[in-house]
């Protein structure tokens, strides 16, 4: 048994299972009381947020490796374990998960009326199931939490979620778990194929990356996982669960689906499909990234013709996340392209600050205009002036604008493209003007005057945004600047654990095998396994 | 043929008989009737098993008293169930106890 | 370099006091009402100050380059750009200009936008203009200087889109934002380009390598051109200029400021300070000033028509810049930027005084509604009589002296062509400046009565501007222009473009012909607008009506906004409802649906099997028994 070696304080299993005390001292507390249960939920995220704080402050950047793990034996037969522990790209993202925790409590204040108890258990317990999937070094941990992970998400979109919640619950729930399944098999192949080859059983995360797996196996398993993860980024053609769940889902759902679940899918990709099959990974790079430019330019377009303001927002989401997957393909493509990879984490943390902003624009606007069609709305700058800033300012942000935090990783994950493919760069980055495109005609139909009338649509009073809305908004403006002006706080975390990835698969990309191409070797795969 | 072939023989006679009961018969408590004989066949079976081959003298006859103790249980259950179910029907007919289907 | 720290503290100054007075009146200008433009325009008066500053270490240390690192911005893997501040003369003459136009466009504004409702929110936006603009010619690196570069394009957003409740003011502002994209969209590319192939993205890495020879010839031909893109959206040349007509939506300081004395030059500038790069490339130079002459020609062509007072302008300052790129082209980089210089001023002072001609119709811009308010506003007549015949070219005011240079550069190149087109474009010019003064002033108000009754000069907070720009506007030529090819700011400049184009200019010979063809073009340009439109005021319909398509065309923009609409928006539109109903939703949903239902039917066929009934789930157990018996049965039995 050990607890962390760094301060000898088990910092991230506290982190992780503090939203769960609070939901224990909910149900002992709580009950019947709205203000006792509110409140115990921000002060339980508070302390989880000012303690991944703390935790990135402890954090040795230069350091490779997880750090402040714990390590403590749990299925003893299997030699499973439960095992926590960060590198700098978990590190960031755990500091992702809490921040938005916050956010989503202080905005769901007076958001639910019905069973509003479960709705602040449910979001604790997401909370739970997130930090954990970031936290896990044990594989078998980490599927756990995965799959722990979609109750509460499947609860908020069923339970508390619009007119076609059912159907969007169950949607989101089976693409997700389709994904989860075929993963499960691959975890099944690769830890047996291990304790074949070195007669150890072990699920710890870090040992399996460090084994060389045949090819073949390597290329299924890469898929199972690939699909997996895809389906959560979510890449093209594999996106439409993506738009219905987030359209039903409540405001918090939409923003912790947006701004934590979908970079399971990319962080699932750093973390398992780079290191523990590099030769698969390298052959599948110009697939992916072909799909993830496709994703990039179509996610756009559609946004663009999009009727309801949430929809818009989550097909931007698969135009940017395209930028996340093509980021960390392009990066593998070539050796020394670390600007690709730390690029796409970037824009994987600019996109959860963003897009989770956008749906609290969203929501905020729905509380008060009780609609969501863009074409009920108009010229609301005018009634809502303090409303209509804070949506321009993210709405910029995410359009990427230098000097906020979209342009930078966005620009970065771009670079890396570039330098693997002039020509998909170039087709990228139309997406970029796609999205000035469709976040402005947005704006201007929502905000600004796009009928010709002076007329404020919906006509009834609208009260601005009030301290508590605000209060959600803030935290989020100061990282969307930080992260755009001073980047290096977050690059820096990143430089150590991709390299640590880059240096794994780099070997591949001198294979003989890697210039076979993905199908090629496909073939020749499903030739081995009989 | 020795001993053992003529008591698995009746035993296996019990049991089909008892298959058939629970198979065939309509009314609730007849079917349970069956049950029990189809236990009581096992039963049988375990405890000539038992007398017969060395080495499983123990276990067949403990195997024996356990069936017996869990179908008391398991009728006294079964017969509560019937009763209660009669209560809201009026009917034994286990043919018209169709609510749970697809 | 003695004197580093204080300029240091200076750059450092000269962004941030502008962006510390956004921050605070977006803050706590409405508190503040009427007295909100005190702060931000005490920041820029101070910023003005310390650009003056920056600009005078510049005057005195003319052979060097002051360039400070900040701070590390972006780090990642290979990539590597710090965000850093570069001071040399270049960046010295556009310190001046955007801190003094700057400043007085702030002053102006107190008295232009008194009243309005969104006051505090306009000072605001112009101090995050002037932030962006800084940081824009500080830059001493290309994604720096992209910062600014997108930074004044989401200012001008703002500021076009000010008047959101007018539909075409927020359709301007999307527009202007959009198109600029496009040519961003070229930038970035070229950065990328730069960096893959240089390792840098600071000029000075950049420059020593092309000095050196580094970047191969096909290479640097696409960097220049993919740069070009970016500067055509921003200095709004064709095809990318269809945004800045429209942009006259915004309050007219604003097009003072941003589309007319600052940010459009930003593409002129940035062409120019990539001068290493475009020096090696022919042909990226010949699509230079290919662009710019018939953008040049073209606005002209289409100013001739207009009939709005702010359109015009914006048509000329469209003209203009065309002029700078040719400039460019020709290789007379110090003419071009001689040209931005005091085009800056003079166009500034132009859209100043249609603003308070504006002012003073009550909000009326349509030129057929005015007339004859020579003697009613007498400050703005001067003035911006002082600012058209700058503009045209007439001796021996700002503009002439840098145009000649730039008509003459062409001719002396060799390109014949462009100069004869250079001249024709020059004819219009002041055919249509003469027109926009003529209708202005001249003849009999056609206004109605009401309005007519309350004509009035501005507030001294809009004239006392008015003329402090109308002084360079006039005499900036004489100051650092003369002589002709050899003044002040053509040594001034000589350290930035070190090759630079060397023609000896002698007014007995063919700089003093052409300069003398130019003069007499601008002469009878604005005779023939003084017959046109003083004289014979009925021609003008007769020359319409007897080539109707020549006019038809020019009234309407040559057509690129409608054609526009088609292609390049209604085809992307066509493409992505296609998308949306058809792929999105028809066929991937199609298939997911479609798999769900797949499902539902199977498990609709096996229904029938779920009786309900004890006994037949009886059944299939003992059926299944007997199977698996069976079966165990053949496997041990064999």
């Amino acid at each position: 048994m050990s607890w962390n070696d760094q301060i000898g304080f088990p910092v991230l299993s506290v982190i992780t299972f503090l939203p769960l005390a609070g939901v224990i001292a909910i149900l002992l507390f709580g009950r019947g009381r709205p203000q006792v249960y509110k409140v115990i939920a921000l002060v339980v995220t508070l302390a989880a947020f000012a303690l991944s704080v703390w935790m990135l402050v402890v954090f040795k950047v230069s350091q490779a490796g997880m750090q402040l793990a714990e390590s403590v034996s749990w299925i003893a037969p299997l030699n499973i374990r439960y095992g926590m522990g960060v590198d700098g790209i978990a590190a960031l993202l755990v500091f992702l998960t809490t921040l938005l925790g916050v956010v989503v409590i202080i905005a769901s204040w007076h958001y639910v009326k019905d069973r509003e108890m479960g709705f602040f258990i449910s979001l604790l317990l997401l909370e739970v199931g997130m930090v954990g999937v970031f936290c896990a070094t044990d594989l078998f941990l980490f599927y756990v939490f995965w799959e722990a992970m979609l109750i509460p998400m499947y609860f908020i979109i069923g339970i508390w979620g619009g007119p076609r919640r059912i159907y969007a619950a169950i949607k989101f729930f089976l693409f997700t778990l389709i994904g989860s399944l075929l993963m499960l098999l691959a975890i099944i192949a690769v830890v047996y194929y291990v304790k074949d080859h070195t007669g150890t059983l072990t699920f710890d995360i870090q040992s399996l990356s460090r084994v060389v797996y045949s090819y073949h196996l390597q290329y299924w398993a890469f898929l199972a996982f690939f699909v997996a993860f895809a389906i959560k980024v979510p890449m093209f053609p594999v996106h439409t669960w993506l738009p219905d769940a987030h359209v039903e889902a409540p405001t918090a759902g939409s923003v912790i689906l947006a701004g934590v679940l979908l970079k399971m899918g990319g962080y699932g990709m750093l973390r398992f499909c780079l290191p523990f099959f590099p030769d698969a990974a390298v052959a599948f790079v110009p697939w992916v990234v072909g799909l993830s430019v496709i994703a990039i330019i179509y996610g756009a377009l559609v946004a663009m013709m999009q009727k309801d303001l949430k929809k818009l927002v989550a097909y931007s989401s698969v135009s940017h996340m395209g930028f996340v997957t093509a980021g960390i393909f392009a990066g593998i493509a070539l050796v020394g392209n670390a600007a690709g990879v730390e690029g796409a984490i970037l824009v994987m943390l600019s996109h959860g600050f963003l897009t989770g902003a956008l749906f609290l624009m969203v929501g905020f606007l729905y509380e008060r205009t009780h609609t969501r069609e863009i074409a009920e709305m108009g010229t609301l700058g005018k009634p809502l002036p303090v409303l209509a800033g804070f949506f321009l300012f993210f709405s910029f942000g995410s359009l990427g604008l230098p000097g906020l935090s979209g342009f930078v990783g966005e620009f970065l994950s771009l670079y890396g493209v570039f330098e693997y493919s002039r020509w998909m760069a170039a087709v990228a980055a139309i997406g970029v003007i796609l999205a000035a495109a469709y976040l402005l005609w947005m704006f201007q139909r929502t905000m600004y005057n796009d009928r010709g009338d002076d007329e404020v649509k919906p006509s009834f009073p609208l009260k601005d945004l009030g301290a508590r809305e605000i209060a959600s908004l803030v935290p989020l403006v100061v990282f969307v600047i930080w992260l755009g002006v001073y980047p290096r706080t977050f690059l820096e975390f990143l430089h150590v654990p991709v390299q640590t990835i880059l240096d794994r698969v780099t070997p591949s990309l001198s294979d003989a095998s890697a210039g076979m191409g993905a199908l090629a070797q496909l073939v020749d795969s499903v030739r081995g396994l009989f | 043929m020795n001993a053992l072939f003529w008591w698995l023989l009746v035993a296996f006679l019990l049991f089909s008989i008892g298959a058939f009961g629970v198979l065939a018969r309509r009314n609730v408590i007849l079917v349970v009737m069956s049950l029990e004989l189809m236990l009581n066949a096992v039963n049988l079976a375990l405890v000539a098993t038992a007398n017969f081959r060395a080495g499983a003298e123990g276990a067949g006859v403990l195997f024996a008293l356990f069936i017996i103790v869990i179908a008391a249980a398991e009728v006294a259950i079964g017969l509560a169930i019937v009763i209660a179910n009669y209560r809201n029907r009026r009917t034994v007919q286990v043919d018209t106890y169709d609510e749970l289907k697809g | 370099m003695e004197g580093t720290a204080y300029l240091q503290i200076a750059v450092a100054l000269i962004t941030l006091l502008p962006l510390l007075g956004f921050i605070v009146t977006l803050l706590f200008g409405k508190r503040m009402g009427r007295q909100a433009h005190i702060f931000p325009v005490a920041m820029v008066t101070v910023t003005a100050a310390l650009s003056i500053y920056g600009f005078v270490w510049a005057f005195g240390h003319r052979d060097e380059t002051f360039v400070w690192n900040a701070f590390d911005w972006i780090t990642a893997g290979q990539f590597h750009v710090p965000w850093g501040y570069q001071v040399d003369t270049l960046t010295g003459i556009m310190l001046l200009v955007v801190g003094i136009i700057g400043c007085v466009v702030h002053y102006y504004s107190i008295g232009y936008m008194h009243g309005d409702e969104g006051y505090y929110r306009f000072f605001a936006y112009l101090n995050l203009f002037m932030f962006a603009m800084f940081v824009l010619i500080l830059a001493d690196s290309y994604l720096l200087l992209f910062l600014g570069w997108e930074g004044v394009g989401l200012c001008s957003y703002l500021l076009i889109a000010f008047w959101f409740r007018k539909k075409s003011a927020s359709q301007a502002g999307k527009k202007a934002f959009i198109v600029n994209r496009i040519g961003d969209f070229g930038f970035t590319l070229a950065m990328f380009l730069i960096f893959v192939v240089t390792g840098t993205l600071e000029f000075t890495g950049v420059f020593a390598a092309a000095e050196k020879g580094d970047i191969s010839a096909g290479i640097t031909t696409w960097i220049c051109l993919l740069l070009l893109t970016g500067a055509l959206g921003k200095s709004a040349q064709f095809p990318l200029h269809v945004w800045l007509p429209d942009a006259m939506e915004g309050p007219t300081p604003v097009s003072a400021l941003i589309h007319a004395a600052t940010m459009v030059n930003a593409g002129v500038y940035m062409v120019a300070r990539s001068y290493p790069l475009f020096v090696q490339s022919e042909t990226a130079m010949t699509v230079v000033m290919a662009v710019g002459i018939f953008t040049a020609i073209l606005a002209s062509y289409i100013a001739i028509t207009q009939n709005d007072i702010k359109k015009v302008i914006a048509y000329s300052t469209i003209s203009s810049l065309g002029f700078m790129f040719v400039a460019l082209g020709a290789g007379a980089w110090v003419a071009g930027i001689f040209y931005l210089f005091a085009h800056g001023f003079f166009k500034g002072l132009l859209f100043l005084c249609s603003g308070s001609v504006i002012h003073a119709m009550g909000g009326e811009q349509d030129m057929r509604k005015m007339g004859g308010l020579r003697t009613k506003i007498p400050v703005t007549f001067w003035t911006m009589l002082v600012g058209a015949l700058s503009m045209v070219g007439m001796i021996p005011f700002a503009g002439f002296w840098a145009k000649d240079e730039i008509v003459g550069a062409t001719f002396i190149a060799g390109e014949y062509v462009v100069w004869v087109v250079a001249m024709v474009t020059v004819l219009l010019t002041a055919i249509y400046m003469g027109r926009l003064i003529f209708m202005t002033f001249w003849g009999e108000t056609r206004a109605d009565a009401e309005v007519q009754a309350h004509i009035h000069e501005s507030p001294p907070s809009m004239t006392v501007p008015l003329v402090i720009l109308a002084v360079p506007a006039a005499l900036l030529g004489l100051v650092v222009g003369l002589p002709p090819e050899g003044g002040w700011i053509h040594g001034f400049l000589e350290p930035v473009f070190y090759h630079p184009h060397h023609a000896e200019f002698r007014l007995l010979g063919e700089g003093g012909a052409l300069m003398l063809a130019s003069l007499l073009t601008v002469i009878v340009g604005l005779l023939i607008a003084w017959w046109l439109y003083v004289r014979q005021t009925e021609v003008p319909a007769r020359i319409a009506d007897r080539v109707p398509w020549a006019y038809r065309a020019s009234l309407n923009k040559v057509y690129l906004d409608d054609i526009y609409a088609v292609v390049p928006v209604g085809a992307t539109l066509g493409f992505a409802q296609w998308l949306w109903d058809v792929v999105d939703v028809k066929v991937i949903d199609g298939v997911v649906n479609g798999v769900a239902w797949l499902w539902g039917r199977i498990g609709d066929g096996l229904r029938p099997i779920q009786t309900g009934r004890v006994q037949s789930y009886a059944l299939y157990m003992f059926g299944g028994m007997v199977v698996l018996v069976a079966v165990f049965a053949w496997v041990w039995g064999s």
